[in-house]
């Protein structure tokens, strides 16, 4: 192969701009390599984060052309000719040039009240095959984190992260609130406190998370569903008047974590 | 894991950004999507407005027995002067039939989670697509009113249902039609003998709610209501049955949005066309 323009955005938090590099480009290549490639030649200073290599370890999220992608996974021959613009996830701070601080997602991490089970019986727990199943795809996700750079809700109005889970933990909620033996209820926490309602369910996190995981229509709806059952509905609300069953306060859900 | 919750942090806000301060650096044809939409929903409402107001001729076509699904239930007093029964409780009503109705369809849509989506995008530019900042500064989403009312989703669901049951009746009885005598049906006398017949509108009207059914039942509301609630599939099998067969429906529910709603303009234009004369309704047997 030819020649490529690599335009890529180099500064820290004193700010930056996107930087030509012309550089040679093989046959099969991911951005990933040509990025390598200028490290080992004509930018040894440049800063990216990266491991696999395999589109597993959610490391080398980025924006290639503008869209959240893994740059081990994006093939330079499916780019449009021209310049590839590979820049920084804009949701989270930078730190240089292609990384960023992603802890806002580990402090909502932290937020999750955890797997809370019933106390095991004799002879331990039993699952049956298709409660496993269900969750299985929710627990592809490789922690890439662009989904969350992808949301509209806090990448372009940063006032809303202090409220607000994010689709990857709403897959976190949904998994849960899934399980067959967990006790808890979280549906009013993630109604109040993790922003649930701020998701307008447009689907930027479905369309560019690299594992496929169909994150709004089998996490978030289900959750928002959930969240007419456990608060907006009237007849919900009758049901658990007659029946005497409660729902959970987001602060008693909060309080579990084992 | 177990997370002390003193190890809870405040989310630090207002870090540096990298990147260019730009819109987007998106240079395919993002804006392809939300301009089709728009177009696209904006015709269905221009033609929509027109047929529900201003329509209220043509709507019904008496020796076929073909109604408009704009127009059923027809309940105004519009709908006798139609050759339609029409309803004692509404014959005060002189405004188009439609109007009193269609706030269910409409509704309906309205709150879809896939409309949402589609017009919130194409609309309300928030965002208009992927990585493209939006057009407003400010957003709380469906937090507040008036947007939390999309909440009310499954009651339109269910008022949905009914709809289908009236419209799969209103397809049945396009095959039941009435016996007339040198009858006047909009300029042209009309004699019939009455009995079952077919014609090419009562099969639109058929496939028009075929597609209708098939729009409520892969609807997100109807999904979770079937079984997606549940916590255990395995202690509840029937309801994990009907989930796993909405559930196919379900992921093609933006190509059942758009095909209904296609489908129900034509079928209002074409019971309007063979109503005012303008085509013949052709006759199968
Ligand atoms: S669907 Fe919701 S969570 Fe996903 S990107 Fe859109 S607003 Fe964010
Ligand atoms: S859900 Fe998908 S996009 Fe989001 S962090 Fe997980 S793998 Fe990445
Ligand atoms: S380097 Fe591991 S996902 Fe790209
Ligand atoms: S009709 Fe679209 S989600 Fe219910």
């Amino acid at each position: 192969m030819a020649d490529v323009t690599m335009r890529i955005w180099r500064g820290d938090d004193k700010g930056g701009q996107l930087v030509d590099y012309r550089i040679e480009g093989n046959e099969g290549e991911v951005v990933l390599d040509v990025i390598h490639r200028l490290q080992a030649t004509q930018a040894p200073d440049l800063a990216c984060r990266w491991n696999c290599k395999a589109g597993k370890c959610g490391s080398c999220s980025a924006e290639i052309n503008g869209m959240p992608r893994l740059m081990c996974m994006t093939r330079m021959d499916q780019l449009p000719a021209g310049p590839v613009t590979v820049t920084p996830m804009r949701t989270f701070p930078i730190i240089k040039d292609l990384v960023t601080d992603v802890s806002f997602n580990f402090e909502m991490a932290k937020r999750v009240p955890a797997f809370n089970p019933p106390p095991a019986p004799e002879g331990g727990y039993r699952m049956a095959q298709v409660d496993v199943e269900r969750g299985q795809e929710f627990r592809k996700c490789i922690e890439c984190f662009l989904c969350q750079n992808v949301c509209h809700v806090i990448r372009d109005h940063e006032d809303n992260k202090a409220h607000y889970a994010g689709p990857r933990f709403f897959i976190r909620y949904a998994e849960l609130e899934m399980h067959p033996l967990d006790t808890n209820d979280r549906r009013e926490l993630v109604r109040e406190r993790m922003g649930l309602g701020l998701c307008n369910i447009t689907k930027c996190c479905t369309e560019v998370c690299p594992e496929h995981i169909k994150i709004t229509d089998n996490a978030i709806i289900p959750l928002k569903e959930r969240a007419v059952d456990a608060h907006y509905d009237p007849v919900a609300w009758l049901g658990r008047k007659i029946t005497g069953r409660k729902k959970r306060s987001a602060d008693e859900a909060a309080a579990l974590r084992p | 894991m177990a997370v002390d919750n003193a190890s809870i942090t405040e989310v630090v806000l207002g870090g540096t950004r990298g990147g260019p301060d730009v819109k987007t650096l998106r240079e395919d044809k993002w804006w392809k999507l939300p301009l089709v939409t728009v177009l696209g929903l904006s015709a269905f409402v221009v033609y929509a407005t027109w047929a529900a107001v201003w329509g209220d001729s043509n709507f019904f076509y008496l020796p076929h027995n073909i109604i408009s699904p704009f127009y059923s239930p027809c309940l105004a007093h519009a709908c006798k002067a139609a050759g339609d029964t029409g309803s004692p409780v509404f014959d005060w009503w002189r405004l188009s039939p439609a109007l009193i109705i269609l706030v269910f369809p409409l509704g309906f849509r309205m709150t879809c989670y896939y409309y949402r989506k589609a017009y919130y995008r194409s609309f309300w530019r928030a965002p208009v697509a992927c990585a493209v900042q939006d057009a407003r500064p400010g957003y709380t989403g469906e937090t507040r009113a008036p947007l939390i009312i999309q909440n009310i989703h499954r009651y339109f669901f269910y008022a949905g249902l009914v709809f289908n049951v009236l419209l799969t009746i209103d397809a049945v009885q396009g095959f039941i039609w009435p016996t007339l005598h040198h009858q006047l049906v909009h300029g042209q006398y009309v004699t019939q003998s009455g009995g079952f017949g077919m014609s090419v509108g009562s099969l639109v009207l058929c496939v028009n709610a075929t597609l209708l059914w098939i729009y409520s039942l892969s609807c997100h509301a109807c999904r979770h209501l079937c079984g997606g609630q549940i916590r255990s599939f395995s202690k509840h099998p029937i309801r994990h049955k009907l989930w796993k067969f909405v559930t196919p429906l379900n992921a093609r529910h933006m190509t059942f949005a758009w095909c209904s709603l296609f489908f129900v303009a034509f079928t209002d234009l074409y019971v309007r066309l063979v109503a005012s004369g303008t085509i013949t309704d052709f006759k199968i047997f």
